[in-house]
Protein backbone atom coordinates (compact mmCIF):
# COMPACT_ATOMS: atom_id res chain seq x y z
CA UNK A 1 0.00 0.00 0.00
CA UNK A 2 1.66 3.05 -0.75
CA UNK A 3 1.76 6.38 1.44
CA UNK A 4 -0.87 9.04 0.63
CA UNK A 5 -0.73 12.68 1.52
CA UNK A 6 -2.53 13.03 4.69
CA UNK A 7 -5.54 15.49 4.67
CA UNK A 8 -7.05 17.58 6.97
CA UNK A 9 -10.54 17.40 8.06
CA UNK A 10 -11.46 20.22 5.66
CA UNK A 11 -9.89 18.54 3.08
CA UNK A 12 -11.54 15.21 3.25
CA UNK A 13 -14.85 17.58 3.63
CA UNK A 14 -13.96 18.82 0.06
CA UNK A 15 -12.87 15.70 -1.03
CA UNK A 16 -16.40 13.71 -0.57
CA UNK A 17 -18.11 17.17 -1.71
CA UNK A 18 -16.38 17.24 -5.34
CA UNK A 19 -16.93 13.30 -5.02
CA UNK A 20 -20.71 13.19 -4.57
CA UNK A 21 -22.07 15.98 -4.54
CA UNK A 22 -25.70 16.39 -4.27
CA UNK A 23 -25.47 12.72 -2.89
CA UNK A 24 -24.10 14.25 0.32
CA UNK A 25 -27.16 15.06 2.36
CA UNK A 26 -24.87 16.63 5.41
CA UNK A 27 -21.73 17.64 6.30
CA UNK A 28 -20.45 19.19 9.84
CA UNK A 29 -16.70 18.80 11.20
CA UNK A 30 -17.04 18.44 15.06
CA UNK A 31 -13.87 19.31 17.69
CA UNK A 32 -12.90 19.10 20.60
CA UNK A 33 -10.18 19.97 23.11
CA UNK A 34 -8.58 18.25 26.06
CA UNK A 35 -5.50 18.41 28.42
CA UNK A 36 -3.73 21.28 29.37
CA UNK A 37 -2.33 21.83 25.70
CA UNK A 38 -5.39 22.37 24.02
CA UNK A 39 -4.47 19.93 21.34
CA UNK A 40 -7.55 19.01 19.31
CA UNK A 41 -9.89 15.95 18.17
CA UNK A 42 -11.57 16.13 14.69
CA UNK A 43 -14.10 14.28 13.50
CA UNK A 44 -16.40 14.45 10.79
CA UNK A 45 -20.30 13.26 10.69
CA UNK A 46 -21.60 12.77 6.92
CA UNK A 47 -25.19 12.08 5.80
CA UNK A 48 -25.47 10.32 2.27
CA UNK A 49 -27.89 8.65 0.40
CA UNK A 50 -28.12 4.59 0.84
CA UNK A 51 -27.50 3.70 -3.44
CA UNK A 52 -23.86 5.68 -3.07
CA UNK A 53 -23.12 4.46 0.26
CA UNK A 54 -20.50 1.93 -0.81
CA UNK A 55 -19.03 3.97 -3.05
CA UNK A 56 -18.18 6.50 -0.33
CA UNK A 57 -16.44 3.28 1.74
CA UNK A 58 -14.38 2.51 -1.58
CA UNK A 59 -13.18 6.17 -1.37
CA UNK A 60 -11.95 5.98 1.91
CA UNK A 61 -10.03 2.81 1.56
CA UNK A 62 -8.58 4.28 -1.51
CA UNK A 63 -7.28 7.06 0.85
CA UNK A 64 -6.31 4.77 3.53
CA UNK A 65 -7.79 1.40 4.51
CA UNK A 66 -10.08 2.42 7.86
CA UNK A 67 -10.88 1.09 10.63
CA UNK A 68 -14.34 0.28 11.27
CA UNK A 69 -15.74 0.43 14.79
CA UNK A 70 -19.14 -0.48 14.82
CA UNK A 71 -22.29 0.64 13.35
CA UNK A 72 -25.08 2.05 15.04
CA UNK A 73 -28.91 2.28 14.54
CA UNK A 74 -31.93 4.73 15.57
CA UNK A 75 -35.61 4.02 15.05
CA UNK A 76 -36.33 7.72 13.46
CA UNK A 77 -40.47 7.09 13.05
CA UNK A 78 -40.66 6.06 9.36
CA UNK A 79 -37.07 6.12 8.71
CA UNK A 80 -34.29 3.85 10.16
CA UNK A 81 -30.85 5.59 10.71
CA UNK A 82 -27.40 3.77 10.63
CA UNK A 83 -24.81 5.35 11.31
CA UNK A 84 -21.08 3.63 10.25
CA UNK A 85 -18.36 4.99 13.01
CA UNK A 86 -14.86 4.52 10.79
CA UNK A 87 -11.61 6.31 11.84
CA UNK A 88 -8.65 6.82 9.20
CA UNK A 89 -4.61 8.04 10.17
CA UNK A 90 -4.90 6.04 13.44
CA UNK A 91 -1.09 5.90 12.96
CA UNK A 92 -0.09 9.37 13.78
CA UNK A 93 0.27 10.60 17.01
CA UNK A 94 -3.05 13.16 17.32
CA UNK A 95 -3.66 12.58 13.96
CA UNK A 96 -6.85 10.68 14.02
CA UNK A 97 -9.99 11.36 12.21
CA UNK A 98 -13.22 9.83 13.29
CA UNK A 99 -15.43 9.55 10.04
CA UNK A 100 -19.26 8.96 10.80
CA UNK A 101 -21.37 8.06 7.86
CA UNK A 102 -25.21 7.71 8.53
CA UNK A 103 -27.60 6.32 6.25
CA UNK A 104 -31.24 6.56 6.17
CA UNK A 105 -33.16 3.73 5.40
CA UNK A 106 -37.43 4.02 5.02
CA UNK A 107 -38.85 1.54 6.84
CA UNK A 108 -41.05 0.31 4.49
CA UNK A 109 -38.11 -1.21 2.32
CA UNK A 110 -34.60 -0.86 5.25
CA UNK A 111 -32.27 -2.39 2.35
CA UNK A 112 -28.50 -1.36 2.07
CA UNK A 113 -25.62 -3.61 0.17
CA UNK A 114 -23.66 -5.11 2.50
CA UNK A 115 -19.71 -3.88 3.08
CA UNK A 116 -18.16 -7.44 3.91
CA UNK A 117 -17.04 -7.61 0.58
CA UNK A 118 -14.44 -4.71 1.44
CA UNK A 119 -14.06 -4.99 5.13
CA UNK A 120 -14.74 -8.54 5.83
CA UNK A 121 -15.20 -7.25 9.70
CA UNK A 122 -18.29 -5.62 9.32
CA UNK A 123 -19.85 -9.15 9.53
CA UNK A 124 -20.65 -8.91 13.21
CA UNK A 125 -21.89 -5.42 13.38
CA UNK A 126 -24.25 -6.29 10.31
CA UNK A 127 -25.37 -9.62 11.83
CA UNK A 128 -26.45 -7.27 14.80
CA UNK A 129 -28.51 -4.68 12.84
CA UNK A 130 -30.20 -7.17 10.88
CA UNK A 131 -31.89 -8.90 14.04
CA UNK A 132 -31.75 -5.47 15.77
CA UNK A 133 -33.29 -3.08 13.39
CA UNK A 134 -34.56 -5.47 10.87
CA UNK A 135 -32.07 -4.02 8.20
CA UNK A 136 -31.84 -6.18 4.85
CA UNK A 137 -28.15 -6.32 4.25
CA UNK A 138 -28.09 -7.34 -0.12
CA UNK A 139 -24.59 -10.06 -0.08
CA UNK A 140 -24.18 -10.49 3.55
CA UNK A 141 -22.03 -13.69 3.62
CA UNK A 142 -23.53 -14.71 6.79
CA UNK A 143 -27.58 -13.92 7.34
CA UNK A 144 -27.83 -15.93 10.64
CA UNK A 145 -28.80 -14.33 13.92
CA UNK A 146 -25.75 -13.31 16.45
CA UNK A 147 -27.06 -12.58 19.35
CA UNK A 148 -30.75 -12.99 19.27
CA UNK A 149 -31.95 -16.29 20.97
CA UNK A 150 -33.66 -18.18 17.86
CA UNK A 151 -37.25 -18.68 20.30
CA UNK A 152 -37.95 -14.64 19.45
CA UNK A 153 -40.26 -14.49 16.63
CA UNK A 154 -38.60 -13.33 13.11
CA UNK A 155 -40.70 -10.22 13.21
CA UNK A 156 -39.75 -8.85 16.35
CA UNK A 157 -36.97 -5.95 15.94
CA UNK A 158 -35.89 -4.87 19.95
CA UNK A 159 -34.51 -1.59 19.04
CA UNK A 160 -37.74 -0.51 17.05
CA UNK A 161 -39.56 1.74 18.85
CA UNK A 162 -42.66 1.00 16.75
CA UNK A 163 -45.27 -2.05 17.09
CA UNK A 164 -42.81 -4.55 15.46
CA UNK A 165 -40.56 -3.21 18.43
CA UNK A 166 -40.24 -6.20 21.73
CA UNK A 167 -43.23 -3.97 23.68
CA UNK A 168 -45.33 -7.18 24.21
CA UNK A 169 -43.11 -8.99 25.37
CA UNK A 170 -42.59 -7.04 28.78
CA UNK A 171 -44.31 -6.51 31.89
CA UNK A 172 -44.37 -3.47 34.50
CA UNK A 173 -43.98 -5.02 37.76
CA UNK A 174 -46.19 -2.68 39.16
CA UNK A 175 -48.65 -3.46 36.68
CA UNK A 176 -49.50 -7.00 37.83
CA UNK A 177 -51.84 -7.96 39.65
CA UNK A 178 -51.69 -9.96 42.93
CA UNK B 1 -21.52 -26.14 9.18
CA UNK B 2 -21.14 -28.04 6.00
CA UNK B 3 -19.77 -30.97 6.40
CA UNK B 4 -16.57 -31.51 3.55
CA UNK B 5 -17.71 -34.62 0.73
CA UNK B 6 -13.75 -36.04 1.43
CA UNK B 7 -12.99 -39.38 2.08
CA UNK B 8 -11.88 -38.38 5.84
CA UNK B 9 -14.69 -37.35 7.87
CA UNK B 10 -14.20 -34.85 10.25
CA UNK B 11 -16.27 -34.21 13.25
CA UNK B 12 -17.67 -31.53 15.13
CA UNK B 13 -16.65 -30.18 18.78
CA UNK B 14 -19.30 -27.90 20.67
CA UNK B 15 -17.16 -25.40 23.23
CA UNK B 16 -19.23 -23.51 25.50
CA UNK B 17 -21.75 -21.47 25.62
CA UNK B 18 -19.97 -21.46 28.72
CA UNK B 19 -16.68 -20.49 27.10
CA UNK B 20 -12.99 -20.25 28.12
CA UNK B 21 -12.06 -16.61 27.34
CA UNK B 22 -14.79 -14.10 27.64
CA UNK B 23 -16.97 -12.73 30.33
CA UNK B 24 -19.37 -13.57 27.99
CA UNK B 25 -20.51 -16.98 27.64
CA UNK B 26 -19.77 -17.91 23.80
CA UNK B 27 -20.28 -20.92 22.04
CA UNK B 28 -17.56 -22.03 19.77
CA UNK B 29 -18.56 -24.94 16.73
CA UNK B 30 -15.04 -26.47 15.98
CA UNK B 31 -14.50 -28.75 12.95
CA UNK B 32 -11.81 -31.14 14.00
CA UNK B 33 -9.56 -33.24 11.31
CA UNK B 34 -8.05 -35.57 13.32
CA UNK B 35 -6.07 -32.89 16.53
CA UNK B 36 -5.86 -30.45 14.12
CA UNK B 37 -9.12 -27.54 13.61
CA UNK B 38 -10.04 -27.12 10.06
CA UNK B 39 -13.19 -24.44 10.67
CA UNK B 40 -14.74 -22.42 13.53
CA UNK B 41 -17.89 -20.99 13.77
CA UNK B 42 -19.10 -18.55 16.65
CA UNK B 43 -22.06 -18.11 18.49
CA UNK B 44 -22.61 -15.11 20.72
CA UNK B 45 -25.72 -13.47 22.62
CA UNK B 46 -26.03 -16.06 25.64
CA UNK B 47 -25.74 -13.19 27.78
CA UNK B 48 -26.98 -10.59 25.90
CA UNK B 49 -28.98 -8.54 28.73
CA UNK B 50 -30.18 -5.60 26.85
CA UNK B 51 -28.46 -2.94 28.83
CA UNK B 52 -28.89 -0.08 25.76
CA UNK B 53 -32.34 -1.00 26.22
CA UNK B 54 -32.49 -0.15 29.93
CA UNK B 55 -30.68 3.14 29.54
CA UNK B 56 -34.15 4.41 28.05
CA UNK B 57 -35.57 4.68 31.16
CA UNK B 58 -32.67 6.24 33.17
CA UNK B 59 -30.99 9.37 33.42
CA UNK B 60 -27.14 10.25 32.26
CA UNK B 61 -25.85 9.99 35.96
CA UNK B 62 -27.69 6.94 36.75
CA UNK B 63 -26.06 5.46 33.28
CA UNK B 64 -22.80 5.60 34.19
CA UNK B 65 -23.61 3.64 37.31
CA UNK B 66 -25.46 0.65 34.71
CA UNK B 67 -22.50 1.11 32.32
CA UNK B 68 -20.10 0.28 34.51
CA UNK B 69 -21.78 -3.22 35.29
CA UNK B 70 -21.15 -4.19 31.99
CA UNK B 71 -18.21 -5.90 32.72
CA UNK B 72 -16.13 -5.98 36.23
CA UNK B 73 -12.41 -6.27 34.70
CA UNK B 74 -13.65 -2.91 32.49
CA UNK B 75 -15.77 -1.21 35.07
CA UNK B 76 -13.87 2.28 34.23
CA UNK B 77 -13.60 1.84 30.32
CA UNK B 78 -17.26 1.93 29.41
CA UNK B 79 -18.49 4.86 31.46
CA UNK B 80 -15.32 6.68 30.70
CA UNK B 81 -16.74 6.20 27.00
CA UNK B 82 -19.96 7.31 27.78
CA UNK B 83 -18.66 10.36 29.73
CA UNK B 84 -17.05 11.27 26.54
CA UNK B 85 -19.84 11.34 24.36
CA UNK B 86 -22.32 13.46 26.54
CA UNK B 87 -19.38 15.86 27.51
CA UNK B 88 -19.14 16.33 23.31
CA UNK B 89 -22.91 16.52 22.97
CA UNK B 90 -23.36 19.04 26.27
CA UNK B 91 -20.17 20.73 25.60
CA UNK B 92 -18.88 20.48 29.10
CA UNK B 93 -15.24 21.45 28.83
CA UNK B 94 -13.65 19.05 31.95
CA UNK B 95 -11.33 20.97 34.64
CA UNK B 96 -7.56 19.67 33.60
CA UNK B 97 -6.89 18.07 36.64
CA UNK B 98 -9.71 15.92 36.38
CA UNK B 99 -8.17 14.85 33.05
CA UNK B 100 -5.28 14.08 34.46
CA UNK B 101 -6.68 12.06 37.42
CA UNK B 102 -8.39 10.03 34.81
CA UNK B 103 -5.62 9.12 32.86
CA UNK B 104 -4.40 7.67 36.38
CA UNK B 105 -7.18 5.81 36.74
CA UNK B 106 -7.55 4.41 33.12
CA UNK B 107 -4.20 3.25 33.41
CA UNK B 108 -4.54 1.88 36.91
CA UNK B 109 -7.44 -0.08 35.35
CA UNK B 110 -5.36 -0.91 32.75
CA UNK B 111 -1.77 -2.81 34.83
CA UNK B 112 -4.42 -4.66 36.95
CA UNK B 113 -6.85 -6.20 33.61
CA UNK B 114 -3.00 -7.12 32.18
CA UNK B 115 -1.93 -9.07 35.48
CA UNK B 116 -4.98 -10.24 35.33
CA UNK B 117 -4.89 -12.04 32.07
CA UNK B 118 -1.24 -12.69 32.23
CA UNK B 119 -1.84 -14.91 35.56
CA UNK B 120 -4.50 -16.63 33.54
CA UNK B 121 -2.71 -17.13 30.48
CA UNK B 122 0.18 -18.92 32.88
CA UNK B 123 -2.52 -21.05 34.51
CA UNK B 124 -3.93 -22.10 30.78
CA UNK B 125 -0.48 -24.03 30.18
CA UNK B 126 -0.17 -25.38 33.65
CA UNK B 127 2.29 -22.53 35.31
CA UNK B 128 0.09 -22.37 38.37
CA UNK B 129 3.64 -20.52 40.24
CA UNK B 130 3.24 -17.92 37.79
CA UNK B 131 -0.27 -17.31 38.64
CA UNK B 132 0.20 -16.95 42.20
CA UNK B 133 2.75 -14.68 41.59
CA UNK B 134 0.49 -12.53 39.36
CA UNK B 135 -2.14 -12.36 41.57
CA UNK B 136 0.08 -11.31 44.48
CA UNK B 137 1.33 -8.18 41.88
CA UNK B 138 -2.53 -7.78 41.29
CA UNK B 139 -3.86 -7.94 45.10
CA UNK B 140 -1.34 -5.02 45.10
CA UNK B 141 -2.93 -2.96 42.38
CA UNK B 142 -6.45 -3.57 43.71
CA UNK B 143 -5.12 -2.16 46.87
CA UNK B 144 -4.31 0.77 45.33
CA UNK B 145 -7.38 0.85 43.26
CA UNK B 146 -9.36 0.73 46.71
CA UNK B 147 -6.88 3.67 48.32
CA UNK B 148 -7.68 5.63 45.63
CA UNK B 149 -11.43 5.33 44.75
CA UNK B 150 -12.37 3.28 47.15
CA UNK B 151 -13.71 0.54 45.39
CA UNK B 152 -12.01 -2.50 44.57
CA UNK B 153 -14.11 -3.30 40.86
CA UNK B 154 -16.68 -1.35 40.82
CA UNK B 155 -15.14 1.79 41.16
CA UNK B 156 -17.97 4.71 40.87
CA UNK B 157 -15.21 7.25 39.91
CA UNK B 158 -15.97 8.55 36.83
CA UNK B 159 -18.93 11.75 36.85
CA UNK B 160 -19.75 13.24 33.65
CA UNK B 161 -17.63 17.02 33.80
CA UNK B 162 -15.10 15.15 35.63
CA UNK B 163 -14.31 12.66 38.53
CA UNK B 164 -15.50 12.55 41.73
CA UNK B 165 -12.64 11.84 43.70
CA UNK B 166 -8.98 13.68 44.21
CA UNK B 167 -5.75 12.58 44.98
CA UNK B 168 -4.38 14.84 47.47
CA UNK B 169 -0.35 15.45 47.77
CA UNK B 170 -0.11 13.14 51.19
CA UNK B 171 -1.44 10.59 48.92
CA UNK B 172 0.99 10.33 46.58
CA UNK B 173 4.39 8.53 48.37
CA UNK B 174 1.97 5.49 48.49
CA UNK B 175 1.18 5.55 45.14
CA UNK B 176 5.08 6.11 44.11
CA UNK B 177 5.73 3.34 46.65
CA UNK B 178 3.36 0.74 44.70
CA UNK B 179 4.70 1.67 41.41
CA UNK B 180 8.29 1.17 42.39
CA UNK B 181 7.01 -2.43 43.31
CA UNK B 182 5.12 -2.82 40.13
CA UNK B 183 8.24 -2.16 38.04
CA UNK B 184 10.42 -4.94 40.34
CA UNK B 185 7.09 -7.41 39.60
CA UNK B 186 7.36 -6.26 35.90
CA UNK B 187 10.87 -7.36 35.58
CA UNK B 188 10.55 -10.72 37.23
CA UNK B 189 7.09 -11.26 35.28
CA UNK B 190 9.30 -10.37 32.24
CA UNK B 191 11.86 -12.67 33.29
CA UNK B 192 9.31 -15.80 33.39
CA UNK B 193 7.91 -15.20 30.43
CA UNK B 194 10.01 -14.11 27.60
CA UNK B 195 13.12 -15.79 28.61
CA UNK B 196 11.43 -19.09 29.59
CA UNK B 197 11.84 -22.05 27.13
CA UNK B 198 8.67 -23.99 27.71
CA UNK B 199 6.54 -20.62 27.42
CA UNK B 200 8.61 -19.66 23.52
CA UNK B 201 7.47 -23.58 22.68
CA UNK B 202 3.86 -23.10 23.65
CA UNK B 203 3.67 -19.24 21.96
CA UNK B 204 5.50 -18.78 19.15
CA UNK B 205 4.12 -19.37 16.52
CA UNK B 206 0.97 -20.55 17.69
CA UNK B 207 -2.40 -19.02 16.87
CA UNK B 208 -0.52 -16.20 13.97
CA UNK B 209 -3.29 -13.39 13.33
CA UNK B 210 -1.26 -11.82 10.35
CA UNK B 211 -1.26 -7.56 9.87
CA UNK B 212 -3.74 -8.18 7.06
CA UNK B 213 -6.17 -10.33 8.45
CA UNK B 214 -6.11 -7.71 11.66
CA UNK B 215 -6.90 -5.06 9.42
CA UNK B 216 -9.38 -6.60 7.60
CA UNK B 217 -11.21 -8.31 10.90
CA UNK B 218 -10.88 -4.68 12.39
CA UNK B 219 -9.15 -6.31 15.23
CA UNK B 220 -8.79 -3.59 18.46
CA UNK B 221 -6.10 -3.40 20.71
CA UNK B 222 -3.27 -5.97 21.80
CA UNK B 223 -4.99 -8.31 19.34
CA UNK B 224 -4.51 -5.97 16.80
CA UNK B 225 -0.92 -4.11 17.82
CA UNK B 226 0.59 -7.45 18.22
CA UNK B 227 0.22 -8.33 14.75
CA UNK B 228 1.58 -4.73 13.84
CA UNK B 229 -1.47 -2.78 13.43
CA UNK B 230 -0.60 0.59 14.83
CA UNK B 231 -3.85 1.36 16.53
CA UNK B 232 -4.12 2.85 19.99
CA UNK B 233 -6.61 5.59 20.66
CA UNK B 234 -4.33 7.10 23.44
CA UNK B 235 -1.84 7.67 20.94
CA UNK B 236 -3.67 8.84 17.70
CA UNK B 237 -6.51 10.44 19.77
CA UNK B 238 -6.41 13.79 22.00
CA UNK B 239 -9.14 12.87 25.07
CA UNK B 240 -8.73 13.02 28.72
CA UNK B 241 -4.94 14.20 29.39
CA UNK B 242 -3.38 11.83 26.58
CA UNK B 243 -2.43 14.22 24.35
CA UNK B 244 -0.35 16.49 26.88
CA UNK B 245 1.82 13.17 27.88
CA UNK B 246 4.57 11.18 26.06
CA UNK B 247 3.26 8.18 24.94
CA UNK B 248 4.35 5.28 22.44
CA UNK B 249 2.74 3.52 20.41
CA UNK B 250 4.24 0.26 21.32
CA UNK B 251 4.01 -3.47 18.92
CA UNK B 252 5.82 -6.61 20.05
CA UNK B 253 8.89 -5.36 17.48
CA UNK B 254 10.27 -2.83 20.00
CA UNK B 255 11.81 -5.61 21.94
CA UNK B 256 12.30 -8.52 19.51
CA UNK B 257 12.41 -6.23 16.48
CA UNK B 258 9.76 -8.44 14.63
CA UNK B 259 5.76 -8.56 14.21
CA UNK B 260 4.64 -12.26 14.06
CA UNK B 261 1.13 -11.81 15.70
CA UNK B 262 1.56 -14.52 17.70
CA UNK B 263 0.74 -16.06 20.97
CA UNK B 264 3.46 -15.39 22.21
CA UNK B 265 3.55 -11.54 20.58
CA UNK B 266 0.32 -11.12 22.29
CA UNK B 267 2.24 -11.93 25.69
CA UNK B 268 4.93 -9.44 24.77
CA UNK B 269 2.36 -6.61 24.13
CA UNK B 270 0.44 -7.22 27.18
CA UNK B 271 3.71 -7.13 29.33
CA UNK B 272 4.91 -3.98 27.26
CA UNK B 273 1.68 -2.21 28.48
CA UNK B 274 1.82 -2.91 32.04
CA UNK B 275 5.31 -0.85 31.68
CA UNK B 276 3.90 1.86 30.14
CA UNK B 277 1.01 2.12 32.25
CA UNK B 278 3.10 2.61 34.86
CA UNK B 279 5.09 5.58 33.12
CA UNK B 280 2.21 7.40 32.07
CA UNK B 281 0.46 7.18 35.53
CA UNK B 282 4.30 8.78 37.42
CA UNK B 283 3.91 11.37 33.70
CA UNK B 284 0.44 12.32 34.66
CA UNK B 285 1.48 12.28 38.67
CA UNK B 286 4.36 14.88 37.72
CA UNK B 287 2.55 17.00 35.39
CA UNK B 288 -1.09 17.24 37.16
CA UNK B 289 -1.97 20.85 37.42
CA UNK B 290 -3.74 22.20 40.66
CA UNK B 291 -7.60 22.70 39.92
CA UNK B 292 -10.81 21.74 40.99
CA UNK B 293 -11.84 17.93 39.68
CA UNK B 294 -15.96 18.69 38.58
CA UNK B 295 -16.81 20.73 36.41
CA UNK B 296 -20.76 21.31 38.09
CA UNK B 297 -20.61 19.94 41.26
CA UNK B 298 -24.23 19.74 41.84
CA UNK B 299 -26.13 17.05 40.36
CA UNK B 300 -29.45 18.46 40.33
CA UNK B 301 -27.97 21.39 37.98
CA UNK B 302 -25.63 18.80 35.86
CA UNK B 303 -28.98 16.86 34.84
CA UNK B 304 -31.48 19.99 34.28
CA UNK B 305 -28.29 20.74 31.82
CA UNK B 306 -28.11 17.63 29.90
CA UNK B 307 -31.47 17.36 29.81
CA UNK B 308 -31.54 20.58 27.67
CA UNK B 309 -28.85 19.36 25.38
CA UNK B 310 -29.81 17.50 22.22
CA UNK B 311 -27.03 16.15 19.54
CA UNK B 312 -25.21 13.23 18.87
CA UNK B 313 -21.59 11.91 19.40
CA UNK B 314 -19.35 9.14 19.94
CA UNK B 315 -17.09 8.33 22.89
CA UNK B 316 -13.80 6.40 22.98
CA UNK B 317 -11.48 5.11 24.72
CA UNK B 318 -8.69 2.69 25.22
CA UNK B 319 -9.50 0.12 27.25
CA UNK B 320 -7.26 -2.07 28.75
CA UNK B 321 -8.10 -5.34 25.56
CA UNK B 322 -8.81 -2.49 22.86
CA UNK B 323 -10.76 1.07 21.67
CA UNK B 324 -14.06 0.92 23.37
CA UNK B 325 -16.50 3.09 21.24
CA UNK B 326 -20.12 4.44 22.79
CA UNK B 327 -22.59 6.28 20.36
CA UNK B 328 -25.03 8.76 21.92
CA UNK B 329 -27.70 10.47 21.08
CA UNK B 330 -29.73 13.21 23.31
CA UNK B 331 -32.71 14.96 22.34
CA UNK B 332 -33.80 16.86 25.14
CA UNK B 333 -35.01 14.28 26.95
CA UNK B 334 -34.73 12.73 30.80
CA UNK B 335 -32.93 9.41 29.16
CA UNK B 336 -30.67 9.40 26.05
CA UNK B 337 -32.78 8.76 22.80
CA UNK B 338 -30.09 5.75 22.14
CA UNK B 339 -27.00 4.48 23.23
CA UNK B 340 -25.08 2.14 21.79
CA UNK B 341 -21.85 0.17 23.70
CA UNK B 342 -19.34 -1.28 21.71
CA UNK B 343 -16.56 -3.25 23.53
CA UNK B 344 -13.78 -3.72 22.19
CA UNK B 345 -14.51 -8.06 22.38
CA UNK B 346 -17.12 -7.42 20.02
CA UNK B 347 -14.26 -6.56 17.11
CA UNK B 348 -11.97 -9.53 18.42
CA UNK B 349 -14.21 -12.22 18.11
CA UNK B 350 -13.02 -12.80 14.10
CA UNK B 351 -9.61 -12.33 14.56
CA UNK B 352 -10.19 -15.76 16.13
CA UNK B 353 -11.07 -17.61 13.52
CA UNK B 354 -7.70 -17.41 11.55
CA UNK B 355 -6.12 -17.66 14.55
CA UNK B 356 -7.42 -20.94 15.80
CA UNK B 357 -7.39 -22.89 12.08
CA UNK B 358 -4.96 -25.24 11.83
CA UNK B 359 -4.08 -25.76 15.49
CA UNK B 360 -4.51 -28.22 17.76
CA UNK B 361 -7.45 -28.96 20.68
CA UNK B 362 -5.26 -28.88 23.19
CA UNK B 363 -4.03 -25.07 22.49
CA UNK B 364 -7.69 -24.20 22.26
CA UNK B 365 -7.47 -22.57 25.56
CA UNK B 366 -4.44 -20.81 25.51
CA UNK B 367 -5.08 -19.41 21.93
CA UNK B 368 -8.52 -17.90 22.51
CA UNK B 369 -6.93 -16.54 26.03
CA UNK B 370 -4.47 -14.73 24.46
CA UNK B 371 -7.05 -12.45 22.87
CA UNK B 372 -8.55 -11.37 25.96
CA UNK B 373 -8.39 -11.91 29.87
CA UNK B 374 -10.95 -12.98 31.51
CA UNK B 375 -10.07 -17.29 30.79
CA UNK B 376 -12.73 -18.78 32.72
CA UNK B 377 -14.84 -22.13 32.07
CA UNK B 378 -15.13 -24.30 29.54
CA UNK B 379 -17.59 -25.94 31.43
CA UNK B 380 -18.81 -28.62 28.73
CA UNK B 381 -17.39 -29.73 25.64
CA UNK B 382 -19.14 -32.62 24.05
CA UNK B 383 -17.12 -34.17 21.25
CA UNK B 384 -19.60 -36.17 18.72
CA UNK B 385 -17.85 -38.41 16.87
CA UNK B 386 -20.16 -40.73 14.86
CA UNK B 387 -22.83 -42.38 16.67
CA UNK B 388 -20.08 -42.23 20.09
CA UNK B 389 -20.95 -39.00 22.38
CA UNK B 390 -18.72 -38.40 24.89
CA UNK B 391 -17.90 -35.50 27.30
CA UNK B 392 -14.86 -33.47 27.39
CA UNK B 393 -15.50 -31.14 30.52
CA UNK B 394 -13.06 -27.55 31.43
CA UNK B 395 -10.71 -29.70 33.67
CA UNK B 396 -10.66 -32.36 30.86
CA UNK B 397 -9.60 -29.66 28.40
CA UNK B 398 -7.82 -27.83 30.74
CA UNK B 399 -5.48 -31.13 31.33
CA UNK B 400 -5.02 -31.43 27.28
CA UNK B 401 -3.41 -28.39 27.60
CA UNK B 402 -0.93 -28.74 30.30
CA UNK B 403 0.17 -31.84 29.06
CA UNK B 404 1.12 -30.66 25.54
CA UNK B 405 3.53 -28.44 27.69
CA UNK B 406 4.54 -30.99 29.97
CA UNK B 407 5.34 -33.01 26.18
CA UNK B 408 6.95 -30.36 24.91
CA UNK B 409 9.18 -29.70 27.98
CA UNK B 410 10.42 -33.20 28.06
Amino acid sequence: MTEKKRLNPEELAKYFKDEFKTSIKDLKIKEKVAGLQKNKANSIWIKVDSNIFKQVVKHLIDLQYPHLAVTSGNDLGKVIELIYHFTLYYEDRIGEIAINISVELPKSKPEIDSICDLIPGALVTEREKMEFLGVKFKGIPDERRLFVPEDIPKDVYPWRRDETGPNKFYKNLHEVKK
Amino acid sequence: MKQKSTTKTSYHIPIGPIHPALKEPVHFEFEIDGEKIVDVDVKLGHVHRGVEWASRRRNPVQILYLAERICGICSYCHPAAFTLAVEKIADIQVPERAEYLRVIQGELERICSHILWAGVAAHEIGFDTVLYLTWQIRERALDLTEFLTGNRITKGIMMIGGIRRDITPDMIPRIKKDLEHFKKDFETLRHVFLDDKTVKMRSQGAGVLTKDEAMKLCAVGPTGRASGVKKDVRFSESYFAYGDLDIDLITPDVLTGEVNGDVYDRIIQRLLEVKQAIEIIEQAIDKMPSGDILAESKIPKLLAQLKKASGEDIGRHEAPRGEVIHYVKLDGNESPYTWKVRAPTYNNILPWIPMLKGEQIADIPIVAASTDPCMSCTNRVTIVQGSKRYNLNREELHRLCVQKTRRLSK
